[in-house]
C-alpha cells in the first residue's frame, strides 16, 4: 500500500509544496542516540508490559484495502480524486435508484469542483437536484427524504456553507433516529469541499470537524487518495447511518491507479500509510502529504516513523491506532483542525484513556493556530503545520 | 375553476373585534379589491384566498364574498370529526393533571383550543400521507391515529411510549402512521416535511410507484412565530418550484409565546405570503373546524393530483399557556374569554345538534368514550415498565457499527456491555 500513496502525483499546486527546504528546528540526533533512548525507555517498562503485541497483525486489516488498488486483476485504471468520487456516485446510482443528490450547482453546472459532472444528464434533474442556496432548508430536505425511504447525498458547495445547516445536521441528522425511538433512518451523506485551500480566505478554508464531532448519530471520514475517496464514499451512501464525509479542496486533482473491478472501503477502519518502527503519526486528509514529505526527511535522518491516516474521524479505529503505539509507543498526531476542540484533542485523549500504560513519551499534537485562516500566503503557511514542524516533532518526541 | 370556487365558497368575513394585548395593531388603508385576491403566476392554479374569519390579523373592514354555508358533512363524517376533537381536549387536559402530579415531565405544550385545525386537516388524510409536528404535537398525533395510550406512555417516559421513552412531549414519531415528528426548534420541521414531499414525487417520476390516488401528500404544521423564520420562506419557494405534494398549514394563535404576532410581523397577513411565492394562500377560520375542513380538502386534493403546494392560515387560539411552565400573564383576559366563547368544539356541537345530525346524549355517549380511552392510556402509561439500561446504546446509530472498532479488534456493539447499556462509547 506504500506504493500506492506513492504513486500518487501532486497534479495541484499547492500539495505537498514547501517541505524540500524544511529545516529541523533542533540538532538531529544520530540514530543511535535513538536507538539508546529506544532502549532506555523499554527498560523502564515493567516486565507485565512484555506480553505486549508489537505490530504484528496490526496492519492486515488496514493494508489490505490499499493493496487491492496495486494488485487490481484488471490492471487498474488512472483517475483524479474528483473522478474517483464521481465514479462511486454514478455506480450506486446505477445500483440503487432511491440514490440522489442535492446542492447547489451540482446538476446542470456539474458541481463546483465537478464531483457531480454529467450526471444530471445521466440521472434526470430530480435525482441530480439543483437547490436554491439554502443549506439549512436543502439539508433538512435531505432528513426528510431519508425518512421516507430515499439515501440522499447532499453537497456543501463549500464545506464552510454547512455550518447554516448546523441544525439539521446536528438535531435531526444526528438525533433522529435516537429520538424518534429506532423507527426512522437517516442514511444521508453530507459531503463537500472543505479544509484550507490557496489563499480562500478564512469563511472558505474552515475545517467543520471539530465542529460536527460531538453530535452524536453522526458518522465522519475524511478521504485522502483517489482509491479511499471512492471506497468511502460507496460506503457511506450504503450506510443506514449518516454520515458526514470531507473532501479536501487541495486533493481533488490526486492521481491515483484504481481497480477497474468494483470496491468498498470500511467506514470504520484507518488506513496505514507507511509502516515503521520508532513513532506513530495520526493524521488525515491533506495533512498526510505534509506527513509523507517529513517522513522522507526523518527517513534520511534516521528514522523510521509509522503513519497512518485515521480516516475514520468519529469514531476513531483504536485498533489499529492502538497496535500502533504498542510497537512505536510515542505518538505524533498531525491535522489540519483548530487546536481547541479539535479531532487532535479528541484523539489525544482517547488515546490517553485507552494505551497510556504503552506510551513513553508525552504525546505531541500539531494543530493548526486557533486563527481566522489568513488569506496572506504567508501568513495561511503559518497557520496550517508544515513538513518542518513534524519533522522537529519527531525528532523532540524520539529523544 | 372548481378549485377556486371551492376556496371562495369557504369564505366569510366577520368585522375584525378591536387589538386586543397583541398592542395597537392598526390595519393599514383598505387595500384597492384586487390586493385581497391574489391568484398565483400564471402556471399556478387560479386559487384565490379565502378571506375567513378574521379577528385580529385581517387588514381592515373590507368587504368580502358572501358567508357561504359550510359545507355539509354527513352524520358519520360530523360523529368523527367530533370525536377526534373531544379526544385532543380530553388527552390535553389530562396532560395537564398529569403533569401537576409529577407523572411527566419537562416542557409540555398544550393544544387545548386548535383542535379544528389538526382534526380539519389530519382526518383527511390517508395513512401513508405524512403529517410534520412541532414541539405541540400530541394532538397532531393523535388525530393521525397514533394510539393514546403510545402517546401518554411517551409522556410518562415509558419503555411502551411510541418512541421507547426516547422522544418524550415535544419529539412525538411514529413510523405506521407516518408522523414524521416532533420537531421541537421554530421552523427545522418545514425543510423535513418538504422532504417528504420530494419523496412522495420521486417515487412516482423516478421509482414509478404510483398509487391509483395520486402522490402521498405531506402536512407541515407550525405557527405563526415560524413565518419569520427563514426556513419557512425558503421550503415555500421550494415546494412550488418543483410543484411538491405539500400544505403548509399555519396554526396561527396569536401569540408565539410572549410576543404578539402583531408586534413580530411587518404584515399579519401570513396567507398572502403564499401568492409571494406563485402558490395559493387562504386564511381560514381556525376555529371552526369544517371551515378548516373545507379548505383542507382543497388543498390536500391540489397536492394529490401533482398541482403543488397551497399555504392556509389558519387563524385561531390556545386556551392555554405556552407551555405549562407558562404563567399565561400576559394575554388580557377579554381576549381570552373572547375565543373561549368561540371554543370549536362547542361550535361543532352546536352545529350538528342544530343540523339533527346527532342528538345531545349520542355526543355525551362519545365523551363518555374518550374518557375511558384516556383514563385507560394513564393507566397503560402508569403501569408500563420505565426503559431498561439496556436501551441507552440502542438507536443511536442504525447500524450500531458507527460506534467504531475498540482497542480489542471488535465492533463496539459485540461487546456484552454494550446490549446491557453500560459500555463507555
Amino acid at each position: 500500500m506504500a506504493a500506492a500513496a506513492a504513486s500518487l502525483q501532486y497534479a495541484l499546486h499547492g500539495v505537498g509544496a514547501a517541505s524540500a527546504s524544511a529545516k529541523p528546528r533542533s540538532a538531529a540526533p544520530g540514530r543511535s542516540v535513538r536507538v539508546a533512548a529506544a532502549a532506555a525507555a523499554a527498560a523502564r517498562r515493567s516486565g507485565g508490559l512484555a506480553v505486549r503485541a508489537r505490530g504484528g497483525v496490526m496492519v492486515a486489516r488496514a493494508a489490505a484495502s490499499a493493496d487491492a488498488a496495486a494488485e487490481s486483476k484488471s490492471g487498474g485504471h488512472e483517475v483524479l480524486l474528483f473522478e474517483a468520487l464521481r465514479e462511486a456516485l454514478i455506480e450506486e446510482m446505477k445500483e440503487d435508484p432511491t440514490v440522489c443528490v442535492f446542492g447547489e450547482d451540482v446538476g446542470h453546472y456539474g458541481g463546483s469542483y465537478k464531483v457531480t459532472k454529467g450526471l444530471a444528464e445521466m440521472f434526470g434533474d430530480l435525482r441530480v437536484l439543483d437547490t436554491p442556496i439554502a443549506e439549512n432548508s436543502f439539508t433538512g430536505m435531505g432528513v426528510g427524504a431519508a425518512m421516507k425511504g430515499l439515501r440522499p447525498i447532499v453537497e456543501g458547495m463549500n464545506m464552510g456553507f454547512l455550518l447554516l445547516a448546523y441544525n439539521q445536521i446536528s438535531n435531526n441528522c444526528g438525533m433522529l433516529h435516537y429520538t424518534s425511538g429506532g423507527q426512522f433512518k437517516i442514511p444521508i451523506v453530507i459531503r463537500g469541499p472543505g479544509g484550507v485551500g490557496r489563499q480562500l480566505g478564512a469563511e472558505h478554508s474552515q475545517r467543520l470537524e471539530s465542529y460536527f464531532q460531538s453530535i452524536p448519530g453522526l458518522q465522519m471520514v475524511a478521504c485522502s487518495t483517489p482509491y479511499n475517496a471512492k471506497g468511502l464514499m460507496k460506503a457511506a451512501i450504503r450506510s443506514e447511518n449518516p454520515v458526514v464525509l470531507f473532501e479536501h479542496v487541495l486533493l481533488y486533482n490526486l492521481k491515483e491507479k484504481i481497480p477497474d473491478e468494483e470496491y468498498i472501503c470500511c467506514l470504520e477502519e484507518a488506513e496505514m500509510v507507511r509502516p515503521g518502527e520508532h513513532v506513530t503519526i495520526l493524521t488525515y486528509s491533506r495533512m498526510r502529504y505534509h506527513v509523507m514529505q517529513a517522513a522522507k526527511t526523518l527517513v534520511n535522518k534516521g528514522y523510521d516513523p509509522e503513519v497512518i491516516d485515521i480516516r475514520s474521524l468519529k469514531p476513531f479505529d483504536l485498533h489499529t491506532i492502538g497496535n500502533s503505539i504498542k510497537k512505536t509507543h510515542r505518538v505524533l498526531i498531525v491535522e489540519e483542525c483548530m487546536r481547541t476542540g479539535g479531532i487532535g484533542a479528541s484523539l489525544r485523549s482517547a488515546i490517553i484513556d485507552n494505551f497510556w500504560d504503552y506510551l513513553d513519551a508525552p504525546i505531541m499534537c500539531l494543530s493548526s493556530q486557533d486563527v481566522p485562516t489568513p488569506y496572506a500566503a504567508t501568513l495561511e503557511d503559518a497557520t496550517v503545520v508544515q513538513p518542518a514542524q513534524i519533522v522537529a516533532a519527531v525528532e523532540q518526541i524520539c529523544q | 375553476m372548481a378549485a377556486a370556487s371551492s376556496f371562495t365558497a369557504a369564505a366569510k368575513f366577520l368585522a375584525p373585534v378591536a387589538a386586543r394585548s397583541g398592542g395597537d395593531y392598526k390595519a393599514p388603508l383598505p387595500l384597492p379589491a384586487s390586493a385581497s385576491v391574489r391568484p398565483g403566476r400564471k402556471t399556478a392554479p387560479r386559487l384565490r384566498t379565502a378571506l375567513a374569519v378574521s379577528s385580529d390579523v385581517l387588514s381592515g373592514n373590507k368587504a368580502a364574498p358572501a358567508a357561504a354555508a359550510r359545507s355539509a358533512v354527513t352524520r358519520e363524517e360530523a360523529l368523527e370529526l367530533y370525536e377526534d376533537m373531544v379526544l385532543g381536549r380530553i388527552f390535553e387536559d389530562m396532560c395537564a393533571q398529569m403533569y401537576y402530579r409529577g407523572k411527566m415531565f419537562g416542557f409540555v405544550h398544550l393544544y387545548n383550543g386548535q383542535e379544528a385545525v389538526s382534526t380539519g386537516f389530519i382526518k383527511l388524510l390517508n395513512q401513508a400521507d405524512c403529517v410534520v409536528s412541532t414541539y405541540r404535537d400530541h394532538v397532531h398525533a393523535l388525530s393521525k391515529g397514533v394510539p393514546a395510550r403510545s402517546v401518554m406512555a411517551e409522556l410518562f417516559g415509558k419503555a411502551t411510549g411510541c418512541c421507547r421513552g426516547q422522544g418524550g412531549s415535544m419529539h412525538m414519531f411514529s413510523e405506521p402512521h407516518n408522523l414524521l415528528g416532533g420537531f421541537a426548534f421554530i421552523g427545522e420541521g418545514i425543510p423535513v416535511a418538504t422532504g417528504a414531499a420530494f419523496a412522495a414525487k420521486y417515487r412516482h417520476e423516478v421509482l414509478k410507484q404510483s398509487s391509483p390516488d395520486g402522490l402521498d401528500v405531506t402536512l407541515a404544521f407550525f405557527g405563526d412565530g415560524t413565518c419569520n423564520n427563514g426556513q419557512f420562506f425558503e421550503c415555500l419557494n421550494m415546494a412550488q418550484l418543483w410543484k411538491l405534494p405539500i400544505v403548509f398549514v399555519v396554526e396561527n394563535n396569536l401569540w408565539a409565546i410572549g410576543m404578539s404576532h402583531l408586534r413580530a410581523t411587518s404584515d399579519p397577513e401570513i396567507y398572502k405570503k403564499g401568492p409571494a411565492f406563485g402558490m395559493p394562500g387562504v386564511h381560514v377560520d381556525g376555529m371552526d373546524v369544517l371551515k378548516v375542513r373545507e379548505v383542507a380538502k382543497e388543498a390536500i386534493e391540489r397536492a394529490r393530483r401533482g398541482e403543488g403546494p397551497t399555504l392556509v392560515e389558519c387563524e385561531t387560539y390556545r386556551f392555554r399557556g405556552h407551555s405549562l411552565a407558562d404563567p399565561d400573564e400576559l394575554r388580557k383576559p377579554d381576549e381570552k374569554s373572547h375565543y373561549a366563547a368561540r371554543d370549536p368544539i362547542t361550535a361543532l356541537k352546536k352545529y350538528i345538534i342544530e343540523q339533527n345530525l346527532a342528538t345531545e346524549s349520542e355526543l355525551k355517549s362519545i365523551e363518555k368514550k374518550i374518557d375511558d380511552v384516556v383514563e385507560e392510556a394513564v393507566e397503560f402509561a402508569d403501569a408500563s415498565p420505565l426503559p431498561p439500561r439496556s436501551q441507552l446504546l440502542e438507536n443511536v446509530f442504525s447500524d450500531p457499527k458507527g460506534f467504531g472498532i475498540g482497542p480489542d479488534g471488535k465492533y463496539r456493539c459485540e461487546d456484552p456491555l454494550f446490549t446491557q447499556g453500560t459500555a463507555q462509547v
